[in-house]
């Protein structure tokens, strides 16, 4: 890497000469090592989909959930450090609470997202502190607006999105979201896509175990973000098995 | 820099605690090392009086579940100045909350526990709060208000489903808390406990059963009772989940009034 032994990648506060700020670069690779985290708007709602990377045996069925509630109206998916993202979590939650205490109404995702954007990139700015290593996805669905969803970097970056992903297979999962048309699609179609796509593009030599976390925020859910229930979520997820059997028996076909 | 605090003077990293390379003194020591610490007590008048208040909330236990109604006057001193008040809310699928005296003291503590379930629905892990344990919480949240000699003005009757069985619980402003299978605040603690507690002494209530007597009592209280009205709301919580019915309107029929001749 050319930025080692220069002497500029130790501070968020300094520009290298050629004008990168590399704590921050750095950050966005501690994401994609992560398990790949993708977000669908569609129709009528949003829906997340996180593929968790269990890293022992020995943790219970479960345990390090990367899909969060933020409030009864947003959820947050998140790739990356887990700790640092949780800590996000409890900004956007504080955020949330403190917009409902203030103004009684729920807090607009536009704004919400405004707000923990300004906070991580607060992080990128100074030498005492390092950027957060993590990703966020949020999204919402309400009647006026509809479905909204935002994707925030270690950066401070964030735009609204129709489909993103984040995390180690970023890329051909978003070769198959560019794929769909999304615009027509409901969220109950979306489910059966995200835990396909998931499935995918996990690399089963390099990462053995996984878990397929699914979550949705629609018109259906009444705008709750919520976890797709139990049945729905093992539905998607044979067909997301079948589908990938299939392709693995006509690659063989092929040969 | 504001998201950081003042770094060159950061907060403590607890509070009340020992100092390093300083004494010690103990809460409530007046011997310790040193001048007293603690601040001259200035004295100050702390408002007390509730402004828009409403009146009795009605609590029955039946055999499956509670019911608890009550109507929707703000009164402002003797004016009978706003006539929508809702005072019974949805806690979550195991708790219904009635409550009087106070509106604006009601808001506050409503929005409160509203945030508190939000909270706990962002844990995700399914588990709900129960009726006791709110039933707990206001007592303590009462009890300190009053404590520091300014009360939230106000009568809660929780109404919820405990482990499958009915609770009912009442808190006053003071903190002083119950629980009881008939309940009634304000002036409904005078007129209607006593057609209550009949009712449910005789045992055997079933929900149409307390639903009925509940109305009967809403009447009654109308007749009766200057600060009440004729709509209310009734809500029902049984094990299978929470319901508050639309506003129900008395018919009342002031012929009965014979002694009261109009010109």
């Amino acid at each position: 890497m050319s930025s080692i032994g220069t002497g500029y990648d130790l501070s968020a506060s300094q520009f290298s000469p050629d004008g990168r700020v590399f704590q921050v670069e750095y950050a966005a690779k501690a994401v994609e090592n992560s398990g790949t985290v993708i977000g669908l708007r569609g129709k009528d709602g949003v829906v997340f989909a996180v593929e968790k990377l269990v890293t022992s045996k020995l943790y219970e069925p479960g345990a390090n959930k990367r899909i969060f509630h933020v409030d009864e109206h947003v959820g947050m998916a998140v790739a990356g450090l887990i700790s640092d993202a949780r800590q996000i979590v409890e900004t956007a939650r504080s955020e949330a609470s403190n917009y409902r205490s203030q103004y009684g109404s729920q807090v607009p995702l536009k704004y919400l997202n405004e707000r923990v954007s300004m906070y991580m990139h607060a992080y990128t700015l100074y030498s005492a502190v390092r950027p957060y290593g993590c990703s966020v996805v949020m999204g919402t669905w309400n009647d006026y607006e509809g479905p909204q969803m935002y994707m925030l970097d270690p950066s401070g970056v964030s735009f609204s999105y129709f489909g993103c992903a984040v995390g180690k297979a970023k890329q051909a999962a978003k070769t198959e979201i560019e794929k769909l048309k999304l615009a027509d699609l409901t969220v109950k179609e979306l489910v059966k896509e995200a835990a396909r796509i998931i499935y995918l593009v996990h690399d089963e030599l390099k990462d053995k175990q996984f878990e397929l976390e699914l979550s949705w925020v629609s018109k259906d859910t009444n705008g709750r973000h919520q976890l797709v229930p139990k049945e729905l979520a093992t539905e998607a997820e044979n067909l997301a098995k079948q589908a990938l059997a299939d392709i693995e028996d006509s690659d063989e076909g092929d040969m | 820099m504001a998201f950081m605090g003042d770094m060159m003077n950061p907060a403590p990293l607890w509070q009340n605690g020992p100092a390093p390379g300083a004494f010690y003194n103990f809460p409530a020591n007046s011997s310790g090392f040193g001048p007293s610490t603690r601040p001259v007590q200035e004295f100050k008048a702390h408002s007390a009086t509730p402004i828009t208040t409403t009146t009795t909330v009605i609590g029955v236990k039946f055999d499956k579940g509670c019911v608890i109604a009550a109507d929707t006057l703000g009164s402002y001193g003797t004016l009978a100045r706003f006539r929508d008040c809702p005072r019974i809310m949805k806690v979550n699928d195991l708790i219904l909350l009635g409550n009087g005296g106070d509106y604006a003291d009601y808001q506050y503590l409503k929005d409160i526990i509203e945030q508190k379930i939000i909270d706990e629905q962002c844990i995700g892990d399914g588990l709900l709060l129960k009726p006791r344990s709110l039933h707990c919480w206001l007592t303590r949240v009462l009890y300190n208000k009053r404590s520091k000699m300014d009360p939230l003005w106000s009568n809660y009757v929780v109404a919820g489903i405990q482990d499958g069985e009915p609770f009912l619980g009442a808190v006053d402003k003071l903190g002083t808390a119950y629980e009881d299978a008939a309940i009634a605040t304000g002036l409904g603690a005078y007129m209607a406990t006593p057609l209550v507690r009949e009712a449910v002494d005789k045992g055997n209530l079933d929900e149409e059963g307390a639903k009925a007597l509940v109305r009967k009592c809403m009447e009654v209280l109308f007749y009766r009772d200057a600060r009440a009205f004729q709509r209310y709301q009734l809500g029902v919580v049984t094990s299978a989940g929470v319901r508050i019915e639309d506003l129900a309107e008395l018919k009342h029929d002031w012929s009965l009034a014979h002694m009261i001749h109009m010109k």
